[in-house]
């Protein structure tokens, strides 16, 4: 086979004058840099089903226009989730299945088994415990003091919260964050240097092991709240330990559906509030509006870029010939600032936007994420405790980001907080 | 127009004057009743529409598709008669319907 050229490097370019067959909007720095905009917008107006075929990936679509995006979730027929849903391939050595990389019928029974786990009755048994928990954190944060809000706060709350979820041993905690960064952050599965493949491999089998053991308590003591006695004691769930993969792969799923997300939502919402800071003032006259700002909060930082599907039958897009074996990249951080659809500028932060909950963020269709309102609260009640302690969340310095396709994420944000 | 009679999960009762040939979920939204999100915009892709119908209008409605079944499916109280109000049309037939929400969406 004849080796394919390499991409141009984006960084390098103008998103205005690039030749439109030369953009190509996987490569992992293009986020890192904040730079993929122009590039966006331009094939919003331009080309938006846009060919790309690249050295890695293979033959790629782009789809940038939200009601696009949102045709391509309704024909799940044609555009499936299997085997995965990043652009890159799966990786041969990760035995882990999942719903969210399954077509019905199987997506549909396996997500009706694990969903109760985030039913609303639920979610009101967890908030408590959750408000007290990020209670706890905001006040041993240092007045006065330049720190990394991405540390102290964001991952700090995640890791908890999932801990919580899972009733996972609260002193270990941080090994969730660990397999969840692991599983995202290989360069074989984002483009990310969080972590080489072999210590990735090594992470996810301890990983393994660990859940495979809690599983094993759970189902020998009494039922609890907690997701994993929920599988282990519901009927529809309860062999699912026979089939190990599958109950790893849905554990994962939880673990990174939960993880950076929502983490990057905490960061995201204290840089949009400083870089808009007459929508910081509304929000300090009108506490009220902190759940219309959570969602503006979620489309304005779009935490996933895009999921993927793989066309399992030639069709046309929008006059595009999409070949069977084509990969269709929904690209929802384009999607979100769709000017047609998201009115009254969508590059601006507006905590009371009309039509706020109308965005790309979670996904359309059947895949529509399962943590949504779950996500939704967390970030809610971090708000909520932060604005009963500070005036300000200060940024006071630029921004860390990471590199990655899949996920719009923080390693740093320094702050400083002025208490009331 | 056309009477529909929203019904919180609490009891409360909105009647609202529903245009025609636009959808239950419409007619909600614009009339400022609350518990109906309707995320995706009226496209059957976001279950956060779902209404519970008696079973007589359930009936005199005919039944969801399967891509609005499928959308269904996972909503939390699912019921026999759930629908999703996005996917219903309002027209004169619909005289006097009462629409019972459920206390969460999706
Ligand atoms: C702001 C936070 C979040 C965002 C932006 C987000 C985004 C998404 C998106 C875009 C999808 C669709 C995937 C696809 O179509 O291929 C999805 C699916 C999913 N999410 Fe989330 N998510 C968030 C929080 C959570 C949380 C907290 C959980 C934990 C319970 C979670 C669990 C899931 C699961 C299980 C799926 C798979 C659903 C399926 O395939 O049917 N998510 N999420
Ligand atoms: S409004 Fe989204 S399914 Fe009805």
């Amino acid at each position: 086979m004849l080796d394919k050229v390499q991409p141009l490097r984006m960084l390098d370019q103008d998103p205005k004058t690039i030749p439109l067959d030369q953009i190509d909007v996987s490569q992992a720095e293009l986020y890192e840099h904040d730079a993929q905009w122009g590039f966006f917008e331009r094939l919003r107006k331009e080309d938006p089903i846009h060919f790309f075929d690249h050295h890695e990936y293979g033959r790629t679509w782009a789809v940038s226009r939200f009601d696009d995006i949102a045709y391509v979730e309704k024909n799940h027929e044609i555009f499936s989730s299997e085997p995965t849903i990043t652009i890159a391939d799966p990786p041969p050595d990760i035995p882990f299945q999942s719903f969210i990389q399954r077509d019905p019928p199987e997506h549909d029974s396996q997500r009706a088994a694990v969903q109760p786990v985030v039913a609303p009755m639920n979610l009101a048994k967890l908030e408590a415990l959750i408000r007290q928990r990020v209670g706890v954190i905001l006040d041993g944060l240092p007045v006065g003091e330049t720190f990394n809000w991405v540390d102290e706060v964001s991952i700090n709350l995640t890791t908890q919260m999932l801990a919580t979820l899972f009733d996972f041993p609260f002193e270990e905690r941080h090994k969730l964050t660990y397999w969840s960064d692991a599983t995202t952050g290989a360069p074989d599965v984002s483009g990310g240097d969080f972590i080489t493949i072999e210590e990735r491999n090594k992470a996810l089998a301890e990983c393994g092991e660990y859940f495979v053991r809690l599983w094993h308590e759970r189902a020998n003591g009494p039922p609890g709240n907690d997701l994993i006695s929920m599988l282990a004691h519901s009927e529809k769930t309860r062999d699912m330990i026979n089939k190990p993969m599958e109950y790893l792969g849905n554990i994962l799923l939880l673990i990174i559906g939960g993880n950076d997300t929502t983490r990057n939502s905490l960061t995201g919402g204290v840089l949009a509030l400083n870089q808009f800071p007459g929508e910081y003032d509304k929000l300090r006259k009108d506490l009220s509006l902190i759940p219309s700002m959570v969602s503006e909060i979620i489309r304005w930082q779009t935490p996933i870029l895009g999921m993927t599907r793989r066309t399992k039958q030639d069709t046309e897009l929008f006059g595009k010939q999409i070949k069977k074996g084509d990969k269709v990249v929904m690209w929802y951080i384009s999607g979100n600032r769709d000017e047609d659809v998201i009115k009254g500028d969508p590059n601006k932060f507006i905590i009371d936007r009309e039509s706020v909950r109308h965005h790309l963020s979670f996904g359309f269709g059947i895949h529509r994420c399962m943590g949504n309102r779950l996500a939704e609260m967390q970030i809610r009640v971090a708000w909520e405790e932060i604005m009963k302690r500070f005036r300000q969340v200060e940024v006071v310095g630029p921004e860390v980001r990471a590199p990655s396709n899949i996920i719009r994420g923080y390693r740093e944000l320094p702050v400083q907080v002025h208490p009331l | 127009m056309t009477k529909v009679t929203f019904v919180e999960a609490n009891g409360t009762e909105h009647d609202v004057d529903a245009r025609n040939n636009r959808s239950l979920m419409q007619a909600a939204v614009q009339n400022g009743v609350p518990g109906i999100d309707a995320d995706c915009g009226g496209q059957c892709l976001c279950a956060t529409c779902h209404v519970i119908l008696d079973e007589q209008w359930y009936s005199k409605l005919g039944t969801p598709d399967a891509d609005e079944e499928q959308m269904l499916a996972p909503t939390p109280e699912r019921s026999p008669t759930s629908r999703l109000s996005c996917q219903i049309q309002v027209t004169d037939e619909l005289e006097g319907i009462k629409v019972i929400l459920p206390e969460f969406q999706m």
